[in-house]
């Protein structure tokens, strides 16, 4: 027995008349508890960015050399580091270069990848072979390889390192935008179009772009959390920022040496990249189920 | 009843979990089928008949679940029973023949392999002598060289010859009751008349009891020996077939059964169709005309879909292609829609050569010729609405301004009776019905010359295609429109055309009136056609009942 077949009686509800349902509108179901978490986490991340100093009243720079590597407290509430400057307060203040750089590493990867895919998907042919066998050679590398190559040529810093990332992603967005453009491509309504009348463009802008994104930006979502650990690797391997910006990867190179008898230095930042990644997978996987 | 019921349903009723809350799908259902018996549960879609057949057989989806009634299998009761209880009935007690025969086989395995497998389940005994039955069983359901086909896959048969093999899953343990969930309804008719004929031998010879669930009343009437008709989860009416048939009880019914494509063509005197149409006509009024097409695919050695097909058709008539699936008639459709170029021959749309427009030619030649999809759940953009979409060729061909075109569109929803609120919806707010008026409205808003329609009621419920039909007719008269008209329906066909070519491996086999291709077909290929049609013993009740 088929799957659809099966699934079928689920849509019973379809049978109502669809003036009833379009006019009441369903009561919306309250989304699930992690999603929520998800939500609040990426939320405080983005406070912490835009007003670090409502968070925190201790300088991320300047330590107190009395205070060094304190154990977590009430005063420093997730210790201090060698020089005695406040864990929280540089982890906050930090946000901002992980979540710019992020961001920066996911619009390269989305734009330069979706103009790729786009292209080779929508005009076939000699084109799409040329620019799928680039993307193959681009996909050949490990990702954090190219990136460390291209930031070789860029030069080291946080901007640098965001743009190497996001080039580093490019092919598997060029890859996903495309599959999705041909899959859209083929469908009945995109002939319809041209059928009644579109010209290329105005079909590729009007029905292929929109109908394709959908999972691209699922995608984007989920390469958000990717982009922040391949960030801080950069970091923690000393091609992003340079000290003493408190980047969330160089936050735990720095705790490196001491993570015998500070085991906080590493252990706080490293959760909070984890709590992010996280979040933005679970937000990226609730994206691509709406498109579904 | 005397003859003890195999399966019994008492009271049931079924619900579904859904997002907006609990959604009934079968309510107080009750109906017995007897050893030897045939009883067809039809409705039209979401009216909750395959959901009472997967209750019976245990395979209710996730988020079904039996609210309250019994099922009896042989006396006992197996509602509420876990999917481990029911191994024991499902294959043994139960066979299922699913809808679709194009994905219920396992890919990977070969035919033998496949249905090895119940065998093997219900240790039916040792591999040689599971292998002989194996071979029995597809001797059994017809298949030519069993030793053969045992070893081939899935994707070397047919459509016909898999749903055989489903049969023979289904008979291998001889059930008391097989469940048939629309299993013909993806078959061509010629095929489909077979494998009910198989049916009703099977049925004869072991007394086995058959659940028929169909959506198609007129394969119903042909096959069952009792009638049980849904509505929305909830019975109309059941009785014997013929009293069914004869005296329909509810107002449902009767309506199911005028708008069966069948009756509806007993009808189609009312479309005084001119005797010799063609043959009158002056090449002026010939506006389309196909001559010698032929249509390849592939390379190297390519295949040939259509071949040396001619055709004309007389400005404001309906010509009907009609064929089994594969017999290129969807091809040529295309070719005259301008999407595909052919590899020979000629078409000409008001004595102009399709295969020469190019580019702005082919872009201005879309206002002549529109052509309307099978699949109204696939031609309409999701995320357009129903004003978007109609307004779009208006849009395209810069016709009017803002408030102008609003007017027109809101004309055109209005022609196809959809009611202005619907130009805010979006494709998957409205039925397949709707949808398919929303094609049409998208189709006719050029005001084209031509409208393909490639097996455009194809898709949908009886009652909603002698809807559409309706609308095509009515349309036609107020516009002048030439219908180029695909189908596989025979039936459907009969009610709209006035021409006819029957197309068989991509030639065609018979061109002509359609009455004359009716009443009097010069071909084997038309004549096995048209005596396949379901719906003979409809038509003869309707006879009897209307003097």
């Amino acid at each position: 027995m088929s799957l659809d077949h099966l699934d079928r009686p689920a849509d019973a509800p379809a049978t109502a008349p669809p003036a009833a349902a379009a006019a009441a509108p369903a009561p919306r179901r309250r989304p699930p508890l992690g999603l929520l978490l998800a939500w609040a986490v990426v939320a405080v991340i983005v406070l912490w960015a835009l007003v670090p100093g409502v968070f925190t009243a201790h300088n991320p720079l300047v330590g107190i050399p009395a205070e060094k590597l304190q154990a977590p407290s009430l005063a420093h509430w997730l210790g201090t580091d060698a020089l005695g400057r406040d864990l929280l307060s540089r982890i906050i203040h930090g946000s901002v270069h992980s979540l710019s750089g992020a961001f920066l590493a996911v619009s390269v990867g989305l734009v330069g990848g979706c103009a790729i895919g786009v292209i080779a998907g929508s005009a076939g042919g000699l084109v799409d072979d040329i620019l799928m066998r680039v993307v193959d050679v681009l996909l050949a590398i490990p990702g954090l390889l190219l990136s460390l190559s291209i930031i070789i040529l860029l030069g080291f810093g946080t901007t640098n390192a965001a743009i190497a990332v996001g080039i580093g992603s490019v092919a598997a967005f060029a890859r996903l935008s495309r599959s999705e453009v041909v899959r859209v491509r083929r469908t009945d309504y995109i002939e319809a179009a041209f059928g009644s009348g579109g010209r290329y463009a105005t079909v590729l802008l009007r029905h292929v772009l929109p109908n394709s994104l959908n999972a691209v930006i699922g995608y984007a979502a989920l390469q958000f959390g990717v982009a922040i650990i391949a960030i801080s690797t950069l970091g923690f391997l000393g091609y992003g920022a340079p000290p003493p910006t408190p980047e969330w990867g160089l936050l735990i190179s720095e705790g490196r040496n001491y993570v015998a008898t500070s085991w906080w230095l590493t252990t706080f930042p490293g959760l909070i990249v984890v709590a992010v990644v996280l979040a933005a997978n679970r937000i990226s996987s609730s994206l691509g189920r709406k498109t579904s | 009843m005397s003859i003890p019921a195999i399966l019994s349903v008492r009271e049931l009723s079924v619900s579904y979990r859904t997002r907006r809350g609990d959604a009934p799908a079968v309510s107080t259902v009750s109906f017995d089928v007897a050893a030897g018996e045939v009883l067809a549960v039809v409705g039209e879609s979401g009216s909750g008949k395959t959901t009472i057949a997967q209750a019976v057989i245990g395979l209710l989806a996730e988020n079904g679940r039996i609210d309250s009634g019994e099922i009896l299998v042989n006396g006992t009761d197996v509602a509420g029973w876990s999917s481990r209880q029911f191994e024991s009935v499902r294959g043994k007690r139960i066979g299922l023949i699913p809808q679709d025969p194009n994905n219920s086989l396992n890919p990977v395995k070969t035919i033998g392999a496949n249905l090895a497998e119940v065998l093997r389940i219900h240790r039916f005994g040792t591999p040689p002598v599971i292998r002989a039955r194996v071979l029995e069983l597809l001797d059994r359901v017809g298949i030519p060289e069993p030793e053969r086909r045992a070893r081939q896959y899935p994707h070397e048969l047919s459509g016909g010859m898999k749903q055989r093999v489903l049969i023979a899953n289904a008979i291998a343990l001889e059930p008391e009751l097989i469940i048939a969930d629309e299993a013909t309804s993806a078959l061509d008719v010629t095929v489909q008349k077979h494998i009910l004929d198989l049916l009703d031998d099977l049925r004869r010879e072991f007394g086995t009891a058959i659940l028929f669930v169909t959506h198609d009343l007129a394969v119903a009437a042909d096959r069952a020996s009792r009638i049980l008709v849904l509505k929305n989860g909830r019975v109309q009416e059941q009785g014997p077939t013929t009293a069914v048939l004869a005296d329909p009880a509810t107002e449902y019914t009767r309506k199911l059964l005028s708008d069966a494509p069948s009756m509806v063509a007993r009808d189609r005197a009312a479309r005084a169709v001119p005797a010799g149409l063609l043959h009158a006509a002056t090449d002026a009024d010939r506006i389309l005309r196909v001559d010698g097409l032929v249509q390849e695919f592939g390379r190297g050695t390519p295949f040939r879909a259509v071949d040396q097909v001619s055709f004309d058709v007389v400005r404001g008539t309906t010509h009907a292609i009609v064929g089994e699936s594969g017999s290129g008639k969807t091809t040529v459709a295309r070719a005259v829609a301008g999407f595909r170029t052919p590899t020979g021959g000629t078409i000409r749309v008001n004595g102009a050569n399709v295969a020469l427009h190019k580019r702005e030619g082919l872009r201005q030649f879309r206002r002549q010729v529109q052509l309307v999809y099978q699949n109204p759940f696939s031609s309409l953009d999701p995320r357009q609405s129903v004003g978007e979409i109609v307004s779009e060729p208006l849009r395209n061909f810069g016709i009017g301004d803002k408030t102008s075109r609003a007017a027109t569109v809101a004309e055109f929803i209005d022609r196809v009776a959809l009611p202005a609120s619907a130009l805010t919806r979006l494709p998957r707010e409205l039925s397949g019905g709707q949808r398919q008026r929303v094609a049409i409205a998208r189709a006719l808003v050029l005001h084209p010359e031509i409208v393909v329609l490639d097996e455009a009621v194809s898709a949908l419920d009886v009652t909603v295609q002698a809807q559409i039909l309706a609308l095509l007719e009515r349309l036609q008269a107020e516009l002048g429109l030439t219908y180029l008209f695909i189908s596989h329906d025979l039936a459907v066909v009969r009610h709209i055309a006035d021409t006819i070519s029957v197309m068989q491996n991509g030639r065609v086999v018979e061109n002509g009136d359609a009455g004359t291709v009716f009443d009097a077909p010069a071909e084997d290929y038309t004549r096995e056609l048209l005596d396949a049609i379901p719906g003979q013993r409809l038509v003869n009740s309707e006879l009897e009942r209307t003097p």
